[in-house]
This record gives C-alpha cells, sequence and structure tokens, in this order.
C-alpha cells in the first residue's frame, strides 16, 4: 500500500516500493492559478532532498518545486508539455511531476503525513 | 494579505463580494483575479465582455483659456489640434525628453477644458508636474472623486447600449458625456486590451450601482488586474514603469507615432530637438516585440542575447499569451537586432532558449473605427 506524505513547500510524495511520484498539492495549485508552463527535471538528474528539481509556472509567475527526497530521476511526466493544466485539475493524481529512485527511505519518515499537512495549511 | 497603509477604490467592497483575490498595486488594494481565474477571465473577455475596475487611476480637468496650449509644454501629442469629442494618447514628458508617463487626454464637446487620465502610480508625481508646468495659463483640477470602469470585448457595445442608448454612436477614440441608470458618465469608447470597449467615469458615489448594473448582464464578467496585464501584453501596449520609464525616450520606445505631426515639424515639446535627432539618425537601442520559440514563459528582467551569448537586452515585460497560447514578451534590443524575425536568445534560468522578435500586436486589434 503506497503512502502520500507532505513537505512544508507543499509538494507530496507518494511511495511505491523505492519509486517516489512528486506533484505540489491542491493548496498550492489553488495559490498558483492557471498553470500555463512546467519545466520538468530530465530523465536521469540527480537531486538531493530540498533541492530545486521543477519549475511550474502561472500566468503571473514562476515558482520553484523542490525535490522532498534525495534520488535520481526516472520519469517526468510528459503529459505536463502539451496540457499544463492538468496540474490545477488534478494536482495529486494526473498532475503529477516526475518521478523518482530515492536514495534514503528514512527521508520519508521525516515529511508530514495527511493530517500534519493539514493542520499546517490551517496555520498559514 | 491587506496592509494597513493601502488605499481603496470605491468599488472595494464589491471586490470582497464577489471573491476579488486582493493584492497591493500602485499602493491600492485591488482584485488580481476573482473565482474563474486569470486565464478564464482574459479569454471572456476576448469572447464576451470583461468589466475591470480602474479606478486607482488618475483622472483630471485642465482648464483655463489656454489649456491645451499650456499642456503642450509637456507632452509632443497634437493637444491644441485634439478635436471636441476626441481623445488621445499622449506621453508626459520631463524637460529632458524622457517619459515620466503615458496618458489619455481628451477635449469633450462644449466644454473648454481637458479630461486627462492617467496611470495610478504616477498620479500625485504627474498632477504636481503638470500643475507647476502649466502654472499661469491652466489650472490643473484632480478628481479625486471619480470611479473609473472599463468593460472591454467584442460584446461591450452590446452591453452598454442597453443601459446607455446612444453609447453605441460613438467610435474608436470618441468621448462623450452620458447618463447611466441616472448617473453622469463620461465615456469613451477605448481601453487597454486591443478589443472593442469603453472607459466609464463616474462619481465615486456611482460606481457600484453602475458596476452591479453591468455585472448583472449575463455577457458580463468581473476581470482583475492578472488578466488586464495579459490582454494589454497580447495587445501590445505598455505599462509605464516596466516598457518604459523616466530613463527612455519616445524614440527608443517606439512611441514616436504619438508625437503629433505638427509637432515633429515645430520641434515645439522638451528636448524636441534631440529627439527629433533620434528620430532622424535611430536610437541604440528599440522597444521590439519577442516570440520565445519554446513553451516557456521569460518574464521582466531576462537578458536577451545574440546567438553567441552577448548580452544585447533584456525583457521588459513577459508571460504567458492565453488567446495565442503561448508566451509572448516585450523588451529593448539593440537596434540592429530589432527587425522582426531577428533570431535571438532568451536567458532564462541561466540557459538560452530560441526566441525571435516579433511584430506587435500579438493578438489583433478589433477597434471600432
Amino acid at each position: 500500500m503506497s503512502e502520500v506524505r507532505f513537505t512544508d513547500q507543499h509538494e507530496w510524495v507518494r511511495l511505491d516500493g523505492d519509486v517516489a511520484t512528486i506533484g505540489i498539492t491542491k493548496y498550492a495549485a489553488d495559490q498558483l492559478g492557471d498553470v500555463v508552463y512546467v519545466e520538468l527535471p530530465p530523465q536521469g538528474k540527480k537531486v538531493g532532498a530540498g533541492g530545486e528539481a521543477a519549475v511550474v509556472e502561472s500566468v503571473k509567475a514562476a515558482s520553484e518545486v523542490y525535490a522532498p527526497m534525495s534520488g535520481e530521476v526516472t520519469e517526468a511526466n510528459a503529459a505536463l508539455s502539451d496540457d499544463p493544466a492538468k496540474v490545477n485539475a488534478d494536482p495529486q493524481g494526473d498532475g503529477w511531476f516526475f518521478k523518482l529512485k530515492i536514495a534514503d527511505r528514512n527521508e520519508f519518515a521525516k515529511l508530514m503525513s495527511d493530517a500534519q499537512y493539514a493542520e499546517f495549511v490551517k496555520g498559514l | 494579505m491587506p496592509q494597513a497603509n493601502l488605499r481603496r477604490t470605491p468599488l472595494y467592497e464589491l471586490h470582497l463580494a464577489l471573491h476579488g483575490k486582493m493584492v497591493p498595486f500602485a499602493g491600492y488594494e485591488m482584485p488580481v483575479q476573482y473565482t474563474a481565474g486569470i486565464l478564464k477571465e482574459h479569454l471572456h473577455t476576448r469572447e464576451k465582455a470583461g468589466l475591470f475596475d480602474v479606478s486607482h487611476m488618475g483622472q483630471a480637468f485642465l482648464t483655463g483659456h489656454d489649456a491645451a496650449a499650456a499642456l503642450e509644454r509637456v507632452t509632443p501629442a497634437d493637444v491644441v489640434g485634439l478635436k471636441e469629442g476626441q481623445q488621445r494618447y499622449a506621453l508626459l514628458l520631463s524637460d529632458e525628453g524622457t517619459i515620466k508617463d503615458d496618458f489619455m487626454v481628451s477635449r469633450l464637446m462644449d466644454e473648454p477644458g481637458l479630461f486627462l487620465v492617467v496611470n495610478a502610480a504616477t498620479k500625485e508625481a504627474d498632477f504636481a508636474y503638470i500643475a507647476a508646468k502649466v502654472d499661469g495659463a491652466a489650472v490643473l483640477d484632480p478628481q479625486t472623486d471619480r470611479a473609473l470602469l472599463a468593460l472591454q470585448g467584442p460584446m461591450a457595445e452590446t452591453v452598454l447600449k442597453r443601459h446607455v442608448p446612444g453609447v453605441e454612436q460613438l467610435s474608436f477614440m470618441k468621448i462623450a458625456r452620458f447618463d447611466i441608470g441616472g448617473a453622469g458618465a463620461i465615456i469613451s469608447r477605448s481601453g487597454y486590451t486591443g478589443e472593442d470597449g469603453f472607459e466609464i467615469s463616474v462619481h465615486a458615489k456611482d460606481a457600484e450601482g453602475v458596476a452591479q448594473r453591468l455585472l448583472a448582464d449575463p455577457e458580463v464578467l468581473p476581470i482583475g488586474l492578472g488578466a488586464r496585464d495579459s490582454l494589454r501584453l497580447e495587445a501590445g501596449l505598455c505599462l509605464y514603469g516596466h516598457d518604459m520609464d523616466d530613463t527612455i525616450d519616445p524614440i527608443t520606445a517606439n512611441l514616436a507615432w504619438s508625437i503629433g505631426k505638427r509637432r515633429k515639424l515645430a520641434k515645439d515639446f522638451p528636448a524636441g530637438e534631440a529627439i527629433m535627432n533620434k528620430l532622424v539618425n535611430g536610437t541604440p537601442t528599440k522597444r521590439v516585440g519577442i516570440r520565445p520559440d519554446g513553451k516557456a514563459p521569460a518574464r521582466e528582467g531576462c537578458e536577451i542575447t545574440d546567438k553567441s551569448g552577448r548580452v544585447i537586452g533584456h525583457v521588459t515585460s513577459g508571460g504567458f499569451g492565453p488567446t495565442l497560447n503561448a508566451p509572448i514578451a516585450m523588451g529593448y534590443v539593440e537596434t540592429q537586432f530589432a527587425a522582426d524575425g531577428t533570431e535571438v536568445d532568451l536567458m532564462v534560468r541561466g540557459k538560452p532558449m530560441p526566441a525571435r522578435i516579433a511584430p506587435m500586436p500579438f493578438a489583433p486589434h478589433r477597434y471600432k473605427r
């Protein structure tokens, strides 16, 4: 059973074995507004936890998306190139950004649970 | 996040009621978008009709027997020749011939003075400057108790003439006084989107009633400043403080067209001699339109390079054009690179992204001339 955890930068991570699927949360997508462009990391890129991994652009501005965990990029969501609006329509499903082969499983436990993230967002 | 020192337009409560996302702009709390979002608000304006609150802008009357000649002390536009019922785009120039603002000047029918609309961010400075320069010949009377609404889009005429019979008689850049639901209004057929549309100046106390009246029509949606910016960029229209500022002359800014024909010959405006020299001999850089080849937007401040990597300019306005479904930008480049089709690179996040100099407007103007 895969579990989803969250960062205080509004990214979500779903871990299946040692593959992490990463995207931005509904809260982040709503704050951003209509997404018009996504810059995704290339396959093979190594990222450290907290490092810049992608860029998401709305009509008004560009925002960084950080890697919640360290690892190597295995796949980027090519569908976002033609249809960046998927990020707004289904940010925690079809609007996923990229997948990582993770380096350290322990990093996952340090992230916020669903309930913790919900609390975090309430406080903003 | 509201700040204590931000000003509010007469439509502030209405923006909140419409769930406007309020942000600071030019010292005001303004809606950047409403519930539809910037993309939908932009597309709706080009398809039907959008209503904008632009009451933060500065409005003023300039009165005096020689108001037009007096105003010509600070602008190269043909103001003396401005006919009754006509509006014109003009640049406000410093003594050195650099641009202090752009504004609209109008002569109303059977009225001796002029009606001015200036940008929000510079209105206090503009009014102080104009008042000082026209001193003795004219008097500037800022209208701080007036609101300004813009109704823009292909359905704007259909909507407005329901409430203002006869307004359809106005053609592009014409202006007149009308009555809208009992409220006196100055209405011009002009705007900042490239679409057909109207700007409606009313007393502050009438603003909400007029806005509600127009919003009740099915074709009309409220539109925020976010879409206002993407619409004007697609229309190739400058934003003062970004696409030109007080370091830029009208020729470099590619706004020579706003200099009146008689004025060009007489050179009777600030730095007239020097500016006309620039018109004849060219300037080192020029404002141009830019279309990235790919999908990544290039934003204000982005460096423009030639294909060898040498910096040749910078982006002054950039973003995404929803009507084109592509990124667009405006900026300055060395004049030798200014021709349409010239290939350049845009340095986005440290990487060169190919782009081309492109003609503006990016989306065709649809004015009712």
